[in-house]
């Protein structure tokens, strides 16, 4: 075995960058699977171009990963990297600026020729020329030594060879964090089960890698994170976008409802599609429809059949499904929109993450047509959102929005698994029998009769003897459902549809603030997915003695009985949002407290350290204890 | 890549087999009747509508197919047309505009046990829902698909629409309408439907031979009802509903017989085109027979093209009746031999675990 030194770590922020044909997203799937497998807490970035291939080795085709593991809980895929490895001159020039000095970068010499580095407009080459002085770069010449590797492997082409540089890195970090690589080689062999030429090339450039870590001596020591501490259970490392499909596998299964989804695919939704389409055998239905109002309206359809409807988009799609969705506010049945928010306004920025569809989905239909929406905090989280939207949506029958988003649906994190049999029992009931009587005395079936408690209304499938009934967009009367365009009833009608929404609040947990010194004065207050960069900022903002309280929203309409209460208890009240304050709105309009709004829509989550700066700020304004120098 | 999508072989969705099969049916000796189908809801169509003639024989029609009432369901989306499902007393949905379709498609596909209908009209289904009709028809959801073509937006009271003929005047095109007009059956034969027919409104008992060959088809049933708008577009089919102009005009479509009235009939030339030539110009060997089954739409298609604006002949009957596998059985089988029998939380515990797992003790 090595007789390098091996360092201890508590946490490492890696990020691999290269073109994006270099296969860097699969590069970090693996390292992030290795090192979840080992124990570390971690969670991960994807950042890549909207366009499927760019022109190559240009800064537009640079797709990266950045991935942070600890021995700690983590929060975030982490501010700044402290290893970046860049396969060509573009990722290292997309990349450099996010890196603080002294950070380690791996570098592919190989594809540092004049011509890649013109493209980028680098006049000299960096490698050479004193600028990376300040950082510790180790030259590799990636490439070449992976085809080296393949010498024997006379069938392939020098291009095939080449395609295994990604492996070769892969290895090579392996060895650095000394990282298992046994689920890398099992994946592989699974994935190239039928081309073992290519996958014998594979499993031999990953380990070159390793040994080249090793062997050479530009790597003296090799570092180890160790596990972290976490509560005992069986984990798995999960995206948000298969958390948010597993949850509404499981929640139909709970229901004992069959699930039908209806999509057309959207970045960064499609990859729900895509995971429901494979799972048939759960009795899962899905269709691809001709555009998003064909996918809400299918869904609505399986659900006045008495299925779970689903419909997944983003931003553009929730627009055009907003009419349906006012129609399914109007009928009175459950419905899941899944929106995975993007960067707006129109096509925006596809890949990137933004939180600016809260208003829409609150509002954006026409006429008074309130439904319940939610919002996962974390990519794990997104499981247990979608479990409570199928609640909610069962058991108010209604429309349900849920925002995830871009940065969510990629990103990673290590999820403790739920029993199946501890989820809530949603099992729903359909009614079977007639509930009142006519003018006659005779049984009959009243389709708005509501529930006392919930104001629900009773879910009658076509197949129910007896209870053949019709419902439709325009206003009906109050219990018979028949056709209205009285004054009154239409007024009473908008009260109710909005008093059934409102009185979800009965049945969500308040919202809770954690506050350990108990004497905060300031509250940030956030929805979504800003959870992890917030928790992470309060934490940086704490370590330097800043008293600070935190609450995370994670239903949106209605906001749980207490947030009132919560918010008016602050002297301030921050809210950072991947908008221009549109919780911020809310709050001020619904509560009329002060709210203060830090907003970012770069189509990036925030960072820790500059929502410490802001808590900070805030702290030391209505505080007279100094701070301590933060610790960065 | 293709692959063997494991068609049924028996089944409801089995090739030949009824429009309504899988759909719970009457106890033997028992039968409903029009009134079962009548609602308690009072008609509000314009006195004189063709809308009533079409409800009627709707109502007087859905008896015959044996089904449980409950096991029916009228979709519609927005028009006067698309109230016709209160009217009934079926399970009903009167939705949004242009929408019908693909919300049918959703209920069709997860209820094989329902006999599910679409009512629109020639706005409804051509302009706001034209993209969800075609889809429909391409993808052979077993819909019967009703659309009432008045050539005129009823509802909103009197615009032209996308059936109106060049130069109609009407509120919103007081100098004419310049656009060329969407030959339904054209459109959905283009649209690869499976089953397509048109019928008229006065026409009980051809309305009624018709609704009954689409509910016996399996897979999407488009037919094309020309129905009066006596307030806003009155007469447009008169020619075809006076006994004389009728038996000039109207081609009639049965299967296996040639196509003509008494006085013509209808001969294919050397390219391909259709012609109505009077029977005793007609080179026998050219007369066109029709064949409503076969393979190729472009027959069925060519008869569609022997409309003209005049009505001086109008083809009515069924033009295409063909088999070919239904989005919705299809969808349900692949999804019945996915399946290893009932899902048990054991299963969906390990559907959550996924591959890679790893275990932190206490
Ligand atoms: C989204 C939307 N746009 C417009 C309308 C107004 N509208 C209602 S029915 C209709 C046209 C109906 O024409 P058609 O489908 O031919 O039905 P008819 O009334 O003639 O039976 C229009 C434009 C609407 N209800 N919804
Ligand atoms: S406007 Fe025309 S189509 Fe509408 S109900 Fe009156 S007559 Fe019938
Ligand atoms: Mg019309």
């Amino acid at each position: 075995m090595s007789a390098k030194l091996v360092q201890k770590l508590d946490r490492v922020v890696i990020r691999f960058a290269g073109d994006s044909g270099d296969g860097m997203q699969l590069t970090g799937d693996r390292f992030t699977s290795q090192t979840a497998l080992l124990g570390n807490d971690l969670s991960t970035l994807p950042n890549f171009p909207a366009e499927i291939r760019a022109p190559q080795g240009t800064l537009p085709g640079v797709s990266s990963f950045q991935l942070h593991f600890a021995d700690h809980n983590v929060l975030t895929p982490g501010d700044a990297p402290d290893v970046l490895v860049a396969m060509n001159p573009a990722a290292l020039k997309a990349n450099l600026r996010d890196l603080p000095r002294g950070a380690a970068i791996i570098v592919n010499t190989d594809e540092f020729t004049k011509r890649n580095l013109s493209k980028v407009g680098y006049v000299e080459n960096p490698l050479d020329d004193g600028s990376l002085d300040s950082y510790d770069v180790h030259p590799v010449a990636l490439t070449s030594i992976a085809v080296e590797a393949l010498v024997s492997f006379t069938d392939l082409t020098r291009k095939e060879k080449e395609r295994a540089k990604n492996m070769f890195a892969l290895g090579l970090l392996s060895w650095l964090y000394t990282r298992p690589m046994d689920g890398t080689e099992a994946f592989l062999k699974a994935k190239f089960a039928d081309k073992p030429e290519i996958l014998e090339a594979n499993l031999a450039a990953l380990r070159a890698g390793f040994n080249y870590g090793e062997t050479t001596e530009d790597f003296a020591v090799a570092y180890e994170v160790a596990p972290a501490a976490m509560p005992a259970g069986t984990y798995r490392n999960v995206t948000g976008n298969v958390a948010l499909s597993l949850g509404l596998v499981a929640a139909a299964h709970r229901a004992h409802l069959p699930l039908f989804l209806g999509s057309y695919p959207i970045t960064p939704a499609s990859d729900i599609l895509h995971t429901l389409a494979g799972l048939k055998r759960y009795g899962v239905a899905t269709m691809q429809a001709e555009d998003e109002i064909a996918g809400v309206g299918a869904a609505l359809g399986a659900s006045f059949g008495g299925a779970l409807g689903v419909t997944t988009t983003s931003g553009p799609g929730l627009a055009l499904k907003a009419e349906t969705i006012g129609l399914a506010v109007s009928l009175e049945l459950p419905l899941i929109v899944c929106d995975i928010q993007r960067g707006g306004p129109s096509t925006g920025l596809p890949t990137k993450t933004e939180q600016a569809d809260l208003l829409q989905a609150l509002f954006g239909r026409n006429g008074e047509s309130p439904v319940a929406v939610v919002a996962p905090a974390t990519p794990a989280d997104c499981f247990d959102v979608a479990v409570e939207a199928v609640r909610i949506a069962t058991t108010y029958r209604t429309p349900v929005i849920v925002l995830s988003d871009g940065y969510l649906a990629n990103g990673s994190e290590p999820w403790r698994l739920p029993r199946t049999a501890d989820l809530p029992d949603i099992a729903v009931e359909f009614a079977t029998e007639p509930n009142a009587v006519d003018d006659k005395g005779q049984p009959t079936f009243h389709p708005y009769l509501r529930d006392p408690e919930t104001l629900a209304r009773p879910w009658a499938i076509p197949g129910t003897p007896g209870l053949e009934h019709r419902v439709g967009g325009i206003e009906k009367a109050d219990v018979t459902g028949n056709i209205s365009y009285d004054p009154d009833n239409h007024d009473h009608m908008t009260r109710l549809r909005q008093a059934k929404i409102d009185g979800i609040a009965d049945t969500i947990e308040p919202l809770v603030v954690d506050d350990p010194t108990d004497d905060a004065d300031v509250l940030v207050l956030g929805w979504g997915s800003t959870f992890g960069p917030i928790a992470a900022g309060v934490r940086l903002a704490r370590a330097t003695g800043a008293r600070v309280a935190q609450a995370h929203l994670r239903h949106l309409n209605p906001f749980p009985a207490n947030t009132g209460d919560v918010l008016r208890s602050y002297q301030r009240v921050i809210v950072p949002e991947m908008n221009l304050g549109q919780l911020a709105m809310l709050l001020r309009a619904k509560y009329l407290v002060d709210i203060e709004s830090h907003t970012s829509v770069r189509g990036l989550p925030f960072q820790a350290g500059e929502l410490a700066d802001v808590i900070a700020t805030a702290v030391a304004s209505v505080s007279d204890v100094p701070l301590k120098e933060a610790a960065k | 890549m293709t692959t063997d999508l494991g068609m049924p072989s028996s089944g409801p969705g089995a090739p030949g087999a009824h429009g309504t099969a899988g759909v719970p049916r009457l106890t033997d000796g028992t039968a409903l009747t029009k009134k079962d189908f009548t609602s308690d809801q009072e008609v509000r169509w314009c006195p004189g509508c063709g809308d009533y003639a079409i409800l009627a024989a709707v109502q007087g029609f859905l008896p015959e197919l044996g089904l449980k009432r409950e096991n029916i369901v009228f979709v519609s989306g927005i028009g006067c047309s698309s109230r016709f499902p209160y009217y009934l007393d079926t399970y009903g949905m009167h939705s949004i505009h242009g929408r019908a379709p693909a919300i049918a498609t959703g209920l069709a596909a997860t209820r094989e046990d329902l006999s599910v209908w679409v009512v629109t009209g020639d706005g409804d289904a051509l302009s706001i829902g034209g993209n969800h009709l075609i889809h429909a028809l391409r993808r052979n959801v077993n819909l019967k698909i009703l659309l009432f073509n008045n050539e005129i937006y009823g509802l909103t009271k009197g615009q032209y629409s996308p059936t109106s003929h060049v130069g109609q005047v009407t509120k919103s095109t007081p100098l004419g309408s310049l656009d060329t007009p969407f030959n339904p059956v054209s459109l959905a034969l283009g649209a690869e439907a499976s089953f397509v027919a048109r019928t008229m409104d006065s026409d009980r008992q051809h309305l009624t031979s018709v609704l009954r060959a689409a509910a016996e088809h399996r897979g999407s049933a488009l037919v094309e009802i020309y129905q009066n708008c006596p307030i806003f577009n009155d007469g447009v089919f008169d020619v075809l509903k006076d006994r004389t102009e009728a038996a000039a005009r109207i081609l009639h479509l049965a299967d296996g017989e040639e196509v003509g009235t008494a006085e013509t009939v209808v001969v294919r030339d050397d390219r391909g085109s259709l012609a109505v030539v009077p029977r005793a110009e007609a080179d026998p060997a050219r007369i066109v027979r029709h064949d409503e089954s076969a393979h190729d739409p472009s027959a069925a298609f060519a008869l569609s093209r022997l409309d003209s604006p005049d009505l001086g002949h109008v083809p009515m009957g069924i033009f295409r009746n063909v088999q070919r596998p239904t989005y919705d059985d299809s969808l349900r089988e692949q999804i019945a031999s996915a399946r290893t029998g009932e899902v048990t939380d054991a299963d969906i515990d390990a559907l959550l675990a996924g591959r890679d797992t790893w275990t932190v003790g206490a």
